[in-house]
């Protein structure tokens, strides 16, 4: 029964890394844009909900729901003042300048915040736990996992039934001509990255209501992101959920055997699954 | 009365390389223009200048006496100018229907053309709109391509290669929608290497040569021997 505990506690653990993954996924798809800051978006929605909560005495889940349109706008100026400047044929400037936000966004949260490490007081339900059949779960894990499932549904509803959607599609597969059907590119990028910094905003409230955070954990996000956007497929975000799940399952198996394996576990299925599938287990038909 | 899409001394360049030599040419409301010419003549770089996807370094463009000679696509557009563009290039991740709606994205209001009408026009799509746009047949995916270019309703349709990589019995089927499309108030500008195809449904033809207009005329006024030699840059002096 020990093992059936272990893979629940897996994959919902692979739930967290769908959430860290599915923003940056979700840019990549659109602008073949590789954000290295990504995983310091992450922190930065948790220090701003950390203080939201703080200045206003509200529960983390209902001080995130304030930092969501805040972060939304934060990526659209981004993208607009920023990243659309460096995209292009070349991946090299946006690589550079994602590497110094990310740098930037350390620095400032370190000067800002100190390197003492936080937690968002979430209250009970983060000792809460549900007896599901032979196994008992968490309440915050299942809450994380039944995130991760509602915000690819809400993503996947977003791509394939809304007028946007086609459009982030259509600029996806070939921008020259969506400028033609009236789509401007540049526009469609910063909604997009304002839509991934949503989704980075509620991943980030349940890295910091599960685990301590500090300025300096941005980039093994960013890590595990990249690993279950890779083992999905890129620009699939179902496969991004499944990648988190590989992840989340592997170490969950590698800290039962000995929990110094927890980390190495995870990295060592990241590249057995490259092995056997180089493109990932869902990629996109026409990638 | 001046004419609806006037273009005067449009010079373009792609980089460094000057692709267009001052060209005038002229289209009236609901007429049809071929430009002819071999390949590298400058006629798509003409049609990527007109929608805003060449950079412009000279000349105007006026369409309705506006000049939308610098401004971006999508505006070029919005003022009534669509494209279809050489080798079709629909969108791989969109359905048929999603390829034909995602041309009315910028369109504001209704207009002659319609879901409806251009599954009228081209029954076959109908059939085929749940299916990914590039799993259709040349002849299907063209079609695909005027209906998307026209569900932006627009004034001008700007037609680059049509019957390129086409049998000759998918070219007439493609053809036969020009006079449908001209009624709907749709002027039409299409470019050819087809020149029987092109004088067949010009009101008026230009022929290019190295990014400039070397004849012009309408189609019952030109010689043979005259489009050969503009076509092929023969000089008999």
């Amino acid at each position: 029964m020990i093992w059936l505990d272990t893979l629940v506690q897996g994959v919902m653990l692979g739930g967290l890394y769908a959430l860290f993954a599915a923003g940056l996924s979700l840019v990549f798809g659109i602008m073949r844009l590789v954000n290295l800051a990504h995983g310091d978006l992450i922190v930065l929605g948790a220090y701003l909900i950390l203080g939201i909560g703080t200045a206003t005495g509200l529960n983390p889940f209902l001080a995130a729901a304030l930092a969501l349109p805040v972060m939304f706008a934060f990526g659209w100026l981004l993208q607009t003042a920023l990243l659309n400047r460096v995209l292009g044929d070349d991946i090299l400037p946006p690589l550079l300048v994602t590497f110094g936000l990310s740098v930037v966004i350390q620095n400032v949260l370190l000067q800002s915040m100190t390197a003492d490490s936080r937690k968002l007081p979430v209250g009970p339900v983060e000792s809460a736990s549900l007896p599901l059949g032979p196994v008992t779960v968490g309440v915050m894990p299942l809450l994380t996992f039944g995130s991760a499932i509602v915000v690819i549904l809400a993503l996947n509803w977003l791509f394939y039934h809304t007028a946007l959607g086609r459009a982030f599609r259509a600029t996806s597969d070939d921008p020259v001509t969506a400028q033609l059907m009236g789509i401007r590119p540049r526009r469609i990028f910063a909604i997009a990255t304002g839509i991934a910094l949503v989704v980075a905003t509620i991943a980030a409230l349940y890295l910091g209501a599960r685990a301590n955070f500090d300025p300096s954990i941005g980039p093994a996000r960013l890590l595990y992101a990249f690993e279950a956007v890779i083992i999905g497929g890129l620009g699939s975000l179902w496969g991004t959920l499944a990648g988190g799940m590989v992840i989340g399952v592997a170490q969950a198996f590698g800290a039962a055997l000995n929990p110094e394996w927890q980390i190495l576990a995870g990295h060592i299925a990241f590249v057995a699954v490259l092995l056997v599938r180089p493109r990932g287990l869902f990629p996109r038909a026409n990638d | 009365m001046s004419a609806f899409l006037e273009i005067e001394g449009l010079t373009a360049h792609y980089g460094d390389f000057k692709a267009l030599f001052g060209v005038d040419l002229t289209l009236d409301q609901g007429q049809t223009l071929a430009i002819i010419g071999a390949n590298g003549a400058g006629k798509t770089t003409l049609m990527r200048a007109i929608t805003g996807i060449a950079r412009v370094t000279g000349g105007s463009i006026r369409l309705a006496g506006r000049d939308i000679a610098r401004l971006p696509a999508p505006d070029i557009l919005t003022a009534g100018i669509a494209m279809v563009p050489e080798g079709r290039r629909l969108f791989p991740s969109l359905t048929v229907e999603e390829n034909l709606q995602i041309g009315a994205h910028a369109r504001k209001g209704s207009g002659f053309w319609t879901l409806e009408r251009i599954y009228t026009l081209f029954p076959i799509l109908r059939e085929r709109r749940t299916q990914p746009g590039t799993a259709l047949s040349g002849g299907q995916q063209q079609m695909v391509a005027i209906g998307r270019a026209l569900m932006s309703n627009p004034t001008v349709l700007l037609c680059d290669e049509l019957s390129l990589g086409l049998a000759p019995v998918v070219i007439r089927e493609i053809y036969a929608a020009f006079p449908t499309i001209r009624q709907s108030g749709t002027a039409i500008v299409v470019v050819e290497q087809d020149i029987g195809q092109a004088l067949k449904v010009a009101d008026h033809v230009h022929c290019m040569m190295e990014g400039r207009i070397t004849l012009s005329g309408r189609p019952q006024d030109l010689s043979r021997a005259a489009i050969h030699d503009a076509y092929f840059g023969v000089n008999h002096a």
